[in-house]
């Protein structure tokens, strides 16, 4: 699914170099559930922008489902994000002017896709995370829960086969981030490659995989056997 | 992503904030609706004069004979009459026109005005109409007799109103019947209109001015369509009795509205290009709201591009709603022109311009405004379109 080689992403500063990535090598096969955990200034929320085909890298490649997305334009890159990649965010981005099936309804409308389909690929999505009753309301009326679960709906609605989750459950209080991380196993066990980023050891340690980096490196990359609870 | 997908996004965003719309669009509804204001103002005072000229008759044609140093150039009574006669398909009327100043009394009053020795073809010529008593008749010119029909004015000024007919006055000092009542022309009578004149028959007007010849007299084509023969037919007529075209003027009413048409259609356009300057400025308006939407929405754009909206249509998004913007603002412009000047134009008494006479200056002013929001549009969405998606959701 992502096969990072040798990947570097340098920032000027000034006169100094801040190395984000320092040659990192990353390969995440289909169907498996990765998290990425490091301390703040790591570079993993980099890394999660160079999986995400948010940025691009100073040197290295990146296969991305066998694409190579080194020399591809902004537009291409777009389609893959909108094809490939479902994004989860921490703080659930959501467009605070439109309804929660309209957020949902976002990526499909950048496919292409007509309405009539695209409304019930998203009310699938909804009702999936549990949300289609509450499909009128704006972002607002909900709750931090209800918005994260939208978010969810969002990524998965155009059926993507990588969902990126950046801390998703950080502005969650302790009930409702365990309910979304039952959610991302369930979206896991489904068949879809997750990859969710963390500075949380007890959330990081849900996943099959936990990847740990520092300064830019990887540290450790480890299998954990017991802390798959879905099956 | 279709583009009427991207006008409803625009749409939506437009109405979730109204009162800031509503003022970046008052720039372009008060350019459009001054742009439409003006023109039609020049239009409908131009169309004003152009039924007064045709009020004077559409037909006209008025022959000039310059009399130059004592030389006594003039035609006959009997050439001119002949003239007519063999041109009788093309020429419905004949009158000459012999104009003079007269000094009117009547009792105690006195006034001067402007002394007309004509035919009584003159009135159906000039469009003018006697509205109490008689016009003159064939022995009327034959006979020369003292009679005169006078205008409104002179009913005034002499007779306080009361009726003239049959009353006799003095002109330069010779007893003259009054015969008839000119129709008013102007609202109001004033000295030197075209309310202000007495006349005579031309026979008795040579008389009385010492004056054989004419050196003046008017014509009407026996339709509009035949305006240009009957001049043409005039002119040769003058050039084979006085061998060069410099002892004579012939200018037909045609001509002389479209003199009128020429002298103010530049004012149209410059009031068009005047009003035309607060539209680019009202489009530099929306370039700077547009500015400030696309910094304010950087996050919405970060979160766009990140589930995969492409350059063009984040560029699209902003561009529609630029244009959109110009074209709503464009339309409340037309509808407040367009009943302002039926308005103004009532007020001031000006021809009301029909719909169809403005579409020329409402479709241009439409299309200029949404050029403004469009053109003025590109280099915000440009701005917005080029967004890191990185930058963008990092963005408070």
């Amino acid at each position: 699914m992502i096969k990072i080689e040798d990947m570097y992403k340098i920032y000027k500063v000034g006169d100094s170099e801040v190395r984000a990535l320092d040659g990192v090598s990353l390969h995440i096969k289909p169907k498996e559930f990765v998290s990425i955990i490091g301390p703040s200034g790591s570079g993993k929320s980099t890394l999660m922008n160079m999986i995400g085909c948010l940025d691009t890298a100073t040197s290295g490649t990146y296969l991305i489902d066998g694409t190579p997305i080194e020399n591809l334009s902004e537009n291409e890159l777009a389609k893959i994000r909108n094809k490939k990649i479902g994004f989860i965010f921490q703080v659930y981005n959501l467009l605070p002017k439109l309804t929660a099936l309209e957020n949902v309804e976002l990526p499909l409308i950048y496919q292409g896709i007509r309405a009539k389909e695209r409304r019930e690929m998203a009310i699938e999505a909804l009702k999936k995370v549990g949300m289609e009753a509450r499909m009128h309301h704006k972002p607002k009326e909900l709750s931090g829960g209800q918005q994260q679960r939208v978010a969810i709906a969002r990524a998965l609605a155009p059926r993507p086969p990588l969902i990126l989750a950046d801390e998703p459950t950080g502005a969650l209080d302790s009930k409702t981030g365990v309910q979304v991380m039952e959610m991302l196993k369930e979206i896991h066990s489904d068949g879809n490659t997750v990859v969710l980023i963390t500075h949380n050891t007890d959330i990081a340690r849900q996943a099959q995989r936990v990847v740990r980096i520092a300064d830019g490196k990887i540290t450790s990359d480890t299998t954990n056997t017991e802390g798959v609870v879905c099956e | 992503m279709t583009f009427i997908m991207s006008v409803k996004m625009a749409l939506s965003s437009l109405w979730s904030s109204k009162i800031r719309s509503f003022l970046t669009m008052l720039g372009i509804i008060i350019g459009v609706a001054a742009v439409i204001l003006l023109v039609s103002m020049v239009s409908s005072a131009t169309k004003s004069i152009k039924l007064q000229l045709e009020s004077m008759g559409t037909n006209l044609i008025s022959v000039d004979i310059n009399r130059g140093w004592g030389s006594g150039r003039s035609v006959s009574n009997a050439e001119l009459q002949s003239f007519c006669d063999e041109n009788s398909d093309i020429i419905a009327y004949c009158s000459p026109s012999i104009i003079s100043r007269g000094t009117v009394k009547y009792g105690g009053e006195n006034v001067t005005s402007t002394l007309y020795g004509v035919a009584g073809e003159y009135m159906a010529i000039k469009n003018r109409e006697v509205v109490s008593g008689r016009n003159f008749t064939q022995t009327d010119i034959a006979n020369r007799h003292s009679v005169c029909i006078i205008g409104e004015y002179l009913v005034q000024e002499l007779f306080g109103g009361m009726d003239p007919l049959e009353q006799t006055i003095k002109l330069n000092n010779e007893i003259f019947t009054v015969i008839g009542v000119l129709d008013q022309k102007s609202s109001n009578v004033s000295q030197g209109g075209a309310d202000d004149m007495i006349m005579i028959p031309y026979s008795k007007a040579q008389r009385l001015l010492r004056n054989a010849g004419i050196s003046s007299f008017v014509i009407s084509a026996a339709s509009s369509d035949y305006t240009t023969l009957a001049t043409e037919a005039v002119e040769s007529f003058l050039y084979k009795k006085f061998k060069n075209d410099r002892f004579y003027n012939v200018s037909d009413q045609a001509a002389s509205i479209d003199t009128v048409n020429e002298a103010l259609a530049p004012m149209a356009l410059l009031a068009a290009a005047i009003a035309g300057i607060s539209l680019i400025v009202a489009g530099i308006g929306i370039m700077n709201i547009m500015l400030v939407t696309v910094t304010e929405r950087t996050r919405e754009i970060g979160i766009r591009k990140s589930i995969g909206a492409k350059t063009g249509t984040i560029l699209m998004q902003f561009l529609v709603e630029s244009a959109a913007l110009s074209c709503i603002g464009g339309l409340i412009g037309i509808v407040i022109g367009v009943a302002g000047s039926a308005g103004i134009s009532t007020a001031m008494e000006l021809p009301v311009l029909t719909i169809w006479e403005q579409m020329g200056t409402i479709v241009g002013s439409f299309l200029f405004s949404a050029a403004m929001g469009i053109i003025f549009g590109i280099y915000p969405a440009r701005r917005a379109a080029k967004l890191n998606p990185v930058d963008a959701l990092r963005y408070d």
